[in-house]
Formats: C-alpha cells, sequence, structure tokens
C-alpha cells in the first residue's frame, strides 16, 4: 500500500505535482513508481528554460532494472531542477515528495484545465498497476 | 569444483620493467621518426608482468567460470549446446587463419567454397531462397533482415510504411532494432493460449504496416499454431514477415521458415549451429529472403561461376547488387565463426539436421513432465513444449517470499547454471528452461533432483534459498552500488 | 522419457504443428561426415588457399601471437561460457572485461570503455550515434567524415546509420599529402556540425594533423570521433590528449591486438569516452563492486540502457560483444606490456620504410606522398596494379591493396603494408619478384 498524499494532484503516468502560491508547480514521481523501479542509481533532469508539453518526456530515472522516462504532467518552461539527485538519487526513494522533487515548472495554462486526479483516483489507478 | 583464493588484478602482478621479452620483436637499427606533436610522450599504463604472470592469472580466471565444457546450463532461448572441438580445429588450420580477407582470388578459393556451401545448406534447412553470411550478431542479422523490409517497400515507391508489429512477449532486441531503423514498433498481445492475438492483429495492420517480427516456436516456447493465418493477414495488409530464428533449435529439420510463410529471418549461428557462446561473443547472424528480398541483400555474399573442378568463387560487390542495403561489417562478418558452423552442419548432414529438433524437442518434454511432477507450475500446461519451456514461480514468491532469482542462485550452489530469468517479461517470476538436444537423460535427471530439492529447501529453509549461492566465488553482488559509484577502470585517466 | 511425457512417439511432439508445414526431406544437405572425413576436407581446402607472403593491411594486420594467448582462450571455461549475465558463475569472464576496459582506457587516454563492439567498421558507427545523442548543442546530427577514412567503414556507417535520419558529409583529402584538407573544413565555419571523424592514422598508413582537427571542431561546437590503430597508440599521442580538449569518443578495430587475420574476422571493436558520456555508449560494460560479505567482485552495469530492458528506446540494438576476441586482446596486451608493443610498433615502421624504399626504387614505382605515416604507404605505377598483383600472387605473394574503386583519382595506386610479421628477406624476395614483372611488362 504506498503512500498517496491528498494535497497533490496526480498523473496517470505517476508523476505528482504541487501547486507553489507564486503559480508554480514542483514535480516528483509517487511513492507508488520510485518503489516499482527499485534502488536508483542515476537521474536525468532537463535543462532550464525548456519549454515542454502536457505529456512530453523530459526526465529519465534509472534502477538496476529499468530506465523510465517522467513525462510533464502540465505544459509550461523548466525554472528549476533539484541539483541534489545528481549525487543522492536514492532521495527520490527515501523522500519521493519531499527531498525527491525532480523539477519546477511555470505553467503555461490554467492548472484546472490539466487531465490531473485527486489522491483517491490515483491509489486506484496505481493498485490497479 | 574447488574455489581458487580471489584473484586479484593484473595490473597488481609485476614489477617495473618486467616484461615478456621472448615475445618481442627485435630492436631495429632505424625506425622513421614521428613528428614531435604527435609523438606519445608518455607510456600507457599496462600490465609489466612475465609470460608465466599472465597465463597463470587468465587461467585461474578461466577456473572461476562455468562453461558447457563444464557444467550443464539450460539457459532458455540460448541453445547452450556442445561446441564439438573439430569446429576449432579447422577454423584454426594455418592457411584459413592466416589469410587475408582481401587476399586475390587465387589464394582464396578453399575458403569461398566452404562459404558458398555454407549458404547453399542454410538456404535449404530454412527453406530460403538467399542467404548472405555477414552480419555479426543475431541483433545485427536483425537490423539486416528490417532494413530489407523498408528497402524493399521504398523501392517501390511505398513510403508511408514504417510500422513493425512485434509482440508483447518478443526479445528487446526486435523494438530496438524496428527503432534503429527509422521505424516505430507496435505491440500486440498474445492469447491466453500463447498464441498471437489475431483479432489484435487485424486491427493493427493496414497502409502503415512494413511488416510484424516473429518467433516461431514463441518467446514463450510454444509452437504458434496460427502462423499460416498470421501470414495471410499480414501479406494481404501488405506487409512482410520477419522470422527471429532465436528458436530454430526446436524446429530443424521438421519445418522451415520459408514453408511457414516467413519474407527474411535471420539465423544465430552460436545458438543452433553450435559457433562457441565466447563468453559473449563472436555470434553470426546469418540472414536469409524469400525471392523478392533478393536484390537487397547485405554485401558481401559468394557467387560460383562454373561447377565441380571448374567452379570458381568470388565475392559480389556493389557493382553487382545496386540496390543492396549496404555492407554492414569492415570485411566479411565473422569469418572464423562461419567456417566453425560449416564444420558443424557437415558433420551433422542431412540425417543429423532432422535429429536436431527432435532430440531438443523430446529433452524438453521430458524435462518439463519431471519438473511437473516434482512440484513446478508450467506457464502453459495445456500445450506442448517445443525445444524450451516456461515454469512460473509466481506461486512460490507469493507463499514462501522464494523467488525465481533466488532458486537461480540456489542452483549455482548445486553445480548448474540458472535458467534463463524474468524473460519473457509477460510471465511473472518465471524460468525459461532449454536442455538441447546434447545432453544426456542422466544430467537431465540429476537437474531435476536438484530443483526438487530446492523446492523443498523453499519450504523447510527459506532464507537459505533467499541468500544463495554459498558455495560459489562471490555472494550475490551489489548492483545498486556498482551503478551509483562506478568503478569501470582501473586507475582510469584524468578527465 | 516417453512415458514420462505420455507420448507415444517422438513424433508426436510436433503434433501441433500442422502437417502441410512439415519438411519432408533435406536433399540439398550432403549427408554426414565423422570428424576425420571432415578434416581432410577442410585440410584440403585450406591447402587450396596455401600461405602467400603477405603484404595487405588495409583494416587487418598480420602480427605475431604469442602462443600463450590462444591456449588460454580456446580454454573450455573462456570459449564455451556464456554471456555473464549471472554475475556468480562468470567472474573469470567479468574480470577479464573489467581489465580489458582498464587497458583501452590505458591506451587511448579516455576514461571508460565499454566491453568491446562487433568490429572497427560497425564501432564508427555507433560512435556516430552516439555523438548525435550526446551532444546536446547541436541538432543538426550532421556528422563530417574525411574521404581519408577507411572506405567500408565509410559505407557500414552510410548503412548502419541512413535509418535514423543522420545526415554524413565526407571531406576532401590534399593530393600531395595524403591528409584531410584543411579547406574542405573551412566551407563549414558557422555551420551546425555534430560531430568530425579523424582516423589515425588515416587509411592511406598517412598521419593527419590531429590537434588542428580537434581543435576546429571544439571550437564549432562538434565532438570529435576518433578512429585508431591500437599498436600506434604505442607510440602516437593518444585521443585523449589530441587538441586543447582531447577527442571525445574513441573507436577503432582490435585486431591487432591477438586476433588472427582469420579471412577476415571475427575481430573486436573498441570503443571509449568521457566519463561524462558513459550513459550514451551502447554495448555492455563492467563495473567493480562487492558482494554481501564486502569480497569485491565484478559485474555487468548500465544495463538499464541495454535492449533488454529499454526495447525501442535502447542506446542501440547491440546485445552481445565480441568475447573471445576481446579476451584474447587483454591477454596479448598484458603479455606485451607497453615495452612490448613499441617494439611492434616500431619494428612495422621499419619493416615498412624498408618496403617503400625497396620498391619506389623499381622504375615506374614511386611514393604517393611524403608526409609522415605509421606502417602503410600509397605506392603509384605506371601502369594498372591489378595484373601485377595476379602476377605477384602466382608467385606465393599477395603484394597489396588496389585503391583503383575507391580512389580513382589517384591513378594506378597500391596500398602495401609490411609488419614485425615480414622479414627483411620477405621484402627483398617481393622487390626482387616485382623488378622482374615490371620488365617482363609493358608501360600503360
Amino acid at each position: 500500500m504506498s503512500n498517496v498524499p491528498a494535497d497533490l494532484r496526480y498523473a496517470r503516468s505517476h508523476e505528482w505535482v504541487r501547486e507553489q502560491p507564486d503559480g508554480t508547480v514542483e514535480v516528483g514521481i509517487s511513492d507508488h513508481a520510485q518503489h516499482a523501479l527499485g534502488d536508483l542509481v542515476f537521474v536525468e533532469v532537463p535543462v532550464v528554460g525548456r519549454a515542454l508539453q502536457a505529456g512530453e518526456a523530459c526526465a529519465v530515472v534509472e534502477s538496476v532494472k529499468a530506465a523510465s522516462d517522467v513525462y510533464a504532467p502540465v505544459a509550461g518552461s523548466v525554472i528549476a531542477v533539484n541539483e541534489a539527485l545528481a549525487k543522492a538519487p536514492e532521495l527520490i526513494n527515501q523522500d519521493p515528495y519531499g527531498a525527491g522533487w525532480i523539477m519546477r515548472l511555470k505553467p503555461s495554462g490554467p492548472l484546472a484545465a490539466a487531465e490531473l486526479l485527486g489522491a483517491e483516483t490515483y491509489a486506484a489507478v496505481a493498485e490497479a498497476g | 569444483m574447488s574455489l581458487p583464493m580471489c584473484e586479484r588484478l593484473i595490473f597488481d602482478y609485476g614489477r617495473a620493467g618486467r616484461g615478456a621479452r621472448g615475445q618481442w620483436p627485435a630492436a631495429e637499427g632505424s625506425v622513421p621518426e614521428i613528428p614531435a606533436s604527435l609523438r606519445r610522450s608518455r607510456p600507457p599504463a599496462l600490465p609489466e608482468v612475465s609470460e608465466l604472470d599472465v597465463v597463470r592469472h587468465y587461467t585461474r580466471l578461466s577456473q572461476l567460470n562455468f562453461s558447457i565444457d563444464t557444467h550443464f546450463y539450460p539457459l532458455g532461448s540460448c541453445t547452450m549446446k556442445y561446441n564439438p572441438r573439430a569446429c576449432n580445429a579447422a577454423a584454426m588450420l594455418p592457411e584459413f587463419l592466416g589469410r587475408h580477407p582481401l587476399a586475390t582470388a587465387r589464394h582464396s578459393q578453399g575458403f569461398l567454397a566452404c562459404m558458398y556451401e555454407l549458404q547453399e545448406m542454410l538456404m535449404e534447412v530454412t527453406g530460403m531462397k538467399g542467404v548472405a553470411l555477414t552480419p555479426m550478431a543475431g541483433a545485427h542479422g536483425e537490423f539486416a533482415g528490417v532494413a530489407m523490409i523498408r528497402a524493399y517497400h521504398r523501392a517501390r515507391a511505398d513510403l508511408a510504411r514504417n510500422e513493425i508489429i512485434v509482440p508483447t512477449a518478443a526479445h528487446g532486441t526486435n523494438p530496438a532494432t524496428a527503432t534503429m531503423c527509422g521505424c516505430v514498433a507496435r505491440e500486440i498481445g498474445v492469447g491466453p493460449d500463447g498464441d498471437v492475438d489475431l483479432a489484435a492483429l487485424r486491427t493493427t495492420v493496414g497502409p502503415r504496416t512494413a511488416g510484424i517480427m516473429l518467433t516461431n516456436p514463441s518467446t514463450l516456447g510454444i509452437f504458434e499454431r496460427g502462423i499460416a493465418e498470421v501470414a495471410r493477414i499480414v501479406h494481404e495488409a501488405g506487409g512482410l514477415l520477419y522470422y527471429d530464428g532465436a528458436n530454430l533449435n526446436a524446429i530443424l529439420g521438421k519445418v522451415r521458415p520459408g514453408d511457414m510463410g516467413f519474407d527474411v529471418m535471420h539465423m544465430n549461428l552460436h545458438k543452433t549451429f553450435s559457433t562457441p557462446h565466447g563468453g559473449g561473443g563472436p555470434g553470426a547472424g546469418a540472414v536469409g529472403v524469400a525471392p523478392r528480398l533478393l536484390p537487397f541483400m547485405p554485401l558481401p555474399i559468394v557467387a560460383r561461376d562454373g561447377e565441380g573442378d571448374a567452379a570458381r568463387y568470388r565475392w559480389l560487390s556493389e557493382a553487382d547488387r545496386p540496390q543492396s542495403i549496404g555492407r554492414l561489417t569492415g570485411f566479411n562478418g565473422n569469418a572464423g565463426v562461419l567456417l566453425r558452423a560449416y564444420v558443424y552442419m557437415r558433420m551433422l548432414g542431412r540425417e543429423g539436421m532432422s535429429r536436431v529438433g527432435e532430440y531438443a524437442t523430446l529433452n524438453s518434454n521430458y524435462l518439463l513432465a519431471r519438473l511437473q511432477q516434482a512440484g513446478y507450475v508450467a506457464a502453459y500446461p495445456q500445450r506442448r513444449a517445443s525445444h524450451e519451456f516456461i515454469l512460473t514461480l509466481k506461486a512460490l514468491a507469493q507463499q514462501q517470499g522464494v523467488t525465481a532469482m533466488d532458486v537461480a542462485k540456489r542452483l549455482l550452489d548445486y553445480g548448474f547454471h540458472a535458467p534463463t530469468t524474468y524473460f519473457p517479461l509477460l510471465v511473472p517470476e518465471c524460468l525459461l528452461i532449454e536442455p538441447t538436444e546434447t545432453e544426456s537423460k542422466e544430467t537431465l535427471d540429476a537437474f531435476v533432483v536438484a530443483m526438487a530439492t530446492i523446492l523443498s529447501e523453499a519450504g523447510s529453509e527459506p532464507d537459505t534459498v533467499r541468500g544463495a549461492p554459498h558455495r560459489m566465488p562471490v555472494r550475490r553482488l551489489d548492483d545498486v552500488r556498482a551503478a551509483r559509484e562506478l568503478d569501470l577502470a582501473y586507475r582510469p585517466v584524468s578527465g | 522419457m516417453l512415458a514420462a511425457i505420455g507420448a507415444p512417439d517422438i513424433e508426436a511432439l510436433f503434433e501441433e504443428i500442422p502437417a502441410a508445414l512439415r519438411v519432408r526431406s533435406l536433399a540439398g544437405v550432403p549427408e554426414g561426415l565423422n570428424e576425420q572425413q571432415v578434416m581432410a576436407l577442410m585440410y584440403a581446402r585450406a591447402r587450396q588457399d596455401g600461405r602467400p607472403l603477405n603484404f595487405i593491411g588495409a583494416g587487418a594486420y598480420e602480427h605475431h601471437i604469442p602462443a600463450a594467448v590462444w591456449a588460454i582462450v580456446a580454454r573450455g571455461e573462456f570459449y564455451s561460457a556464456y554471456t555473464p549475465y549471472q554475475a556468480e558463475a562468470s567472474q573469470g569472464t567479468l574480470q577479464t572485461i573489467y581489465e580489458y576496459q582498464s587497458m583501452i582506457s590505458a591506451l587511448t587516454g579516455l576514461q571508460v570503455a565499454n566491453a568491446s563492439m562487433y568490429d572497427g567498421a560497425t564501432a564508427v558507427a555507433e560512435a556516430c550515434l552516439m555523438a548525435v545523442r550526446a551532444n546536446r548543442k547541436s541538432s543538426a546530427a550532421r556528422v563530417l567524415i574525411p574521404r581519408t577514412v577507411h572506405p567500408n567503414y565509410r559505407a557500414v556507417t552510410q548503412a548502419a546509420t541512413g535509418g535514423q535520419g543522420l545526415k554524413l558529409e565526407e571531406l576532401a583529402y590534399l593530393r600531395a599529402s595524403g591528409q584531410t584538407a584543411a579547406d574542405a573544413l573551412s566551407s563549414y565555419g558557422g555551420q551546425d556540425v555534430t560531430a568530425l571523424v579523424i582516423q589515425q592514422p588515416n587509411f592511406f598508413g598517412v598521419l593527419e594533423e590531429v590537434d588542428a582537427l580537434t581543435d576546429w571542431a571544439h571550437a564549432r561546437g562538434a565532438l570529435v570521433i576518433a578512429v585508431v590503430n591500437p599498436i600506434s597508440l604505442a607510440v602516437l599521442k593518444p585521443p585523449g590528449s589530441w587538441g586543447q580538449r582531447g577527442a571525445d569518443i574513441v573507436v577503432g578495430d582490435g585486431q591487432p591486438l591477438g586476433c588472427p587475420l582469420s579471412s577476415g574476422g571475427p575481430y573486436f571493436g573498441f570503443m571509449a569516452t568521457r566519463m561524462d558520456y558513459v550513459r550514451q555508449m551502447p554495448g555492455r560494460i563492467v563495473g567493480r563492486t562487492v558482494d554481501l560479505d564486502g569480497r569485491p567482485g565484478f559485474t555487468l552495469t548500465l544495463q538499464a540502457r541495454e535492449q533488454h530492458i529499454r526495447r525501442g528506446k535502447a542506446t542501440s540494438n547491440i546485445c552481445t560483444n565480441q568475447g573471445l576476441l576481446m579476451i584474447a586482446g587483454t591477454i596479448y596486451c598484458a603479455m606485451m606490456g607497453a615495452a612490448g608493443l613499441e617494439r611492434v610498433a616500431q619494428a612495422c615502421m621499419a619493416r615498412t620504410a624498408q618496403l617503400v624504399g625497396a620498391l619506389s626504387r623499381l622504375p615506374g614505382v614511386r611514393s604517393a606522398f611524403g608526409t609522415a605515416r605509421f606502417h602503410e604507404a600509397v605506392l603509384l605505377f605506371d601502369r594498372p596494379v591489378a595484373p601485377l598483383l595476379e602476377a605477384l600472387a602466382a608467385n606465393g605473394i599477395e603484394g597489396g591493396f588496389d585503391l583503383g574503386l575507391h580512389y580513382p583519382e589517384l591513378g594506378h595506386a597500391l596500398l602495401v603494408c609490411a609488419t614485425e610479421a615480414r622479414s627483411a628477406a620477405d621484402v627483398a624476395a617481393y622487390a626482387q619478384r616485382l623488378s622482374e614483372l615490371l620488365k617482363e611488362s609493358r608501360v600503360a
């Protein structure tokens, strides 16, 4: 049973989104995703400034058994990336919703319009596998 | 097997100034000057050891390996059959070994005769009308095959066809190859019985279909019963059929891919035709084609002019085959491997070839029956096994917490190399087992005893199995650390 | 056994296969031979080809290989082992690969090497694809490749990369020096170039101005792919030290290291790169780590990039290395050491110089380029080369590689090579026979 914080929104592809007061969003992968991948050994983050479409592959998380794409949950531009992941990819395993954040985006459209799931719906999606 | 002491690195042996001087050419009186700006300033950091240091070190390293020569190696999809030593002896005859690939025709006829006859024999056993020997591995042969399919459609000005259909159970090289050829891989599922989902196939084919890549028997170890229908559906939609020859051992001498409707295929000579696996190569991935793909075959190919004593052999080149997909190798492929395959086929001969498929399938079905009796669960119990079969350990994993990987590692303690694990990805906690035709009943029975013992250990002392292996030169390795703290060379040069 | 399966006979095991598909007979396959018969056949075939004196190079070089190398490689534990996926059962292979990676790094001057590739030609193709992935600053997917790069390497690169949208553009060479022309580069000033390939020594045996070429490429944001002869690295500046920053990817054919000519293969390709690009590098890689008891051990690593996991998004579809050949190369390098390889390189250079000297003294023969070379040279003749090669072959001498097909602009040109495997007497024999042939035939 994985941890699915109620105050976040989620994409079907297992990314989470946290709205910041200034309108930007923080993005990472869910507890379910990090568990499925296993110990992470490497994270490839996008370049700051890059413009992304919703659903575009923009980062890679690599474990011993898999290297998976991370998809932008909303359209926007990358304003920050988590530099700490370069030395410590395991932050995503240890604290996927906190210190394991991957990037921050400035959304190009209103968040309500994006196709994001609430915690309960996502938890059901993750459970179904 | 007794365990040698942990071997140090070759760099740790030796002394400054030491070397196998008996192997060095004599010093030259006058050596042409290299311009100062291009000259090496410091020698490369290679070992400084004696010949005996080298011989001892690498001999001891070899003793840390499992190999077909020392252990039963039931790796599914790898066909670990005995490599007859005559093949090696023949390929290493000094005249073949010392021959330059660009030698004139006068000094090439013996070698080329072997290559030509190999082409002919492979055509006969596969039902194909043309064979090119140069791809250097199975994946390389796949690349050639898909490239030929693309070339065929382009030559007909049908440029929309860029989709390659791949079953979800396929080997990872299949979709990777599609991408390398500039195609898109479209996956379709298999039904509960293991056959390709024909309904899904019908909706997936269309004007963008370049072809489909199939293995038969499939990667699930069972024969694709609907193959004639698959061929009809794909051909009617304008696509071609590609045969992944990884499982050719199951049907050698019994069925031919050409007769099943395939247009192009690759063969793994290091599987079906017993060339050595070598710890990861060299392989050889010869390709075979139906008539409509003949113009596109990769170069070079051997041709013969004249017959009998008057026969003269030569390489065909771009001038002879202007529509070829091109050269895929620096010279003519893994010639030494091809010679070994040639000798193997000459020794098997016509009757031996049929026996391969029969005994590979017999051994596989026998092993499956005995393992089921011992308590293991087959993934497709209602089907006949081909030359390999899949066991699923899902129940064991759920009940005892003992996984397929754990069982595989424990087998090492009993002196058997593990079967293939976790491939195909479709079957959870699976072991893919292929005994091959060169193993005796006694070996198979011994393997069953070990597997039965491990099953019982999983119940009575699961930690032993979970912590295996215990009797090998090393225990399980920390591969997370290997990937996080990359140590890929001894004292690497600074960046 | 059939009783255990519950089948009446072996044929029943094939009952799922439609009868219409079953093979009736394999008439095209001859009857089987026993070992004695097949060896007799192979002896006869080998005798047909004989053992001519070899002066051909062109990408495959004859060197003395210590007897111990193949005695060890042919051991069953190396010969018949599988890919080292089960690390605990493969420490011999894995440690050898780690040592091999270390030696390639030492020779090339780049930090990390893979476990080898099919051959030099395909390694160049893979390097071009890797450069496109790794060079984030370039979007053109455009690789410049001089005509002084081996013609078969260029052909293979074209065949292997065409399907992935790569644009390969050839660069001219200078007729006088046999080197890549600086003028050919200047037309690309200000354009987006992804990578530049530099072969050293080049196909003609000539030494290129690698520092200037490397710096030119880097100044334009292009990566440098070096293609090198491993024996030459004993005496030539390694690609890691080319120009200001060094080459970015190094590849080549490892055949000169312990692999016999064997009619064209198997050989092995080597590849090394900077640590920054390690995740873009195709092929297998071995890493050192520890086991559960803290004992050092070796395992395949970074496999998540490879085909069996990434499938459609893999760096390449490659799923093999040239195992046995790579082991031979490792044992050869360990045996010879830096000092031994230096002796080999020098002996080859000296012998080729003697060969060029002896042949270019003959009327109608001259050396094409006056530039510094390694151990190959281009000779120009006053008449067609092919009939001369035929006549030499009839006298048990393979005289070289006719450049007429690939470089017709050079006229009647022959690429000759003499390694340490040729003696001074061999060179004299060649010169003597050629002298007689030239007298017998006419000028073109």
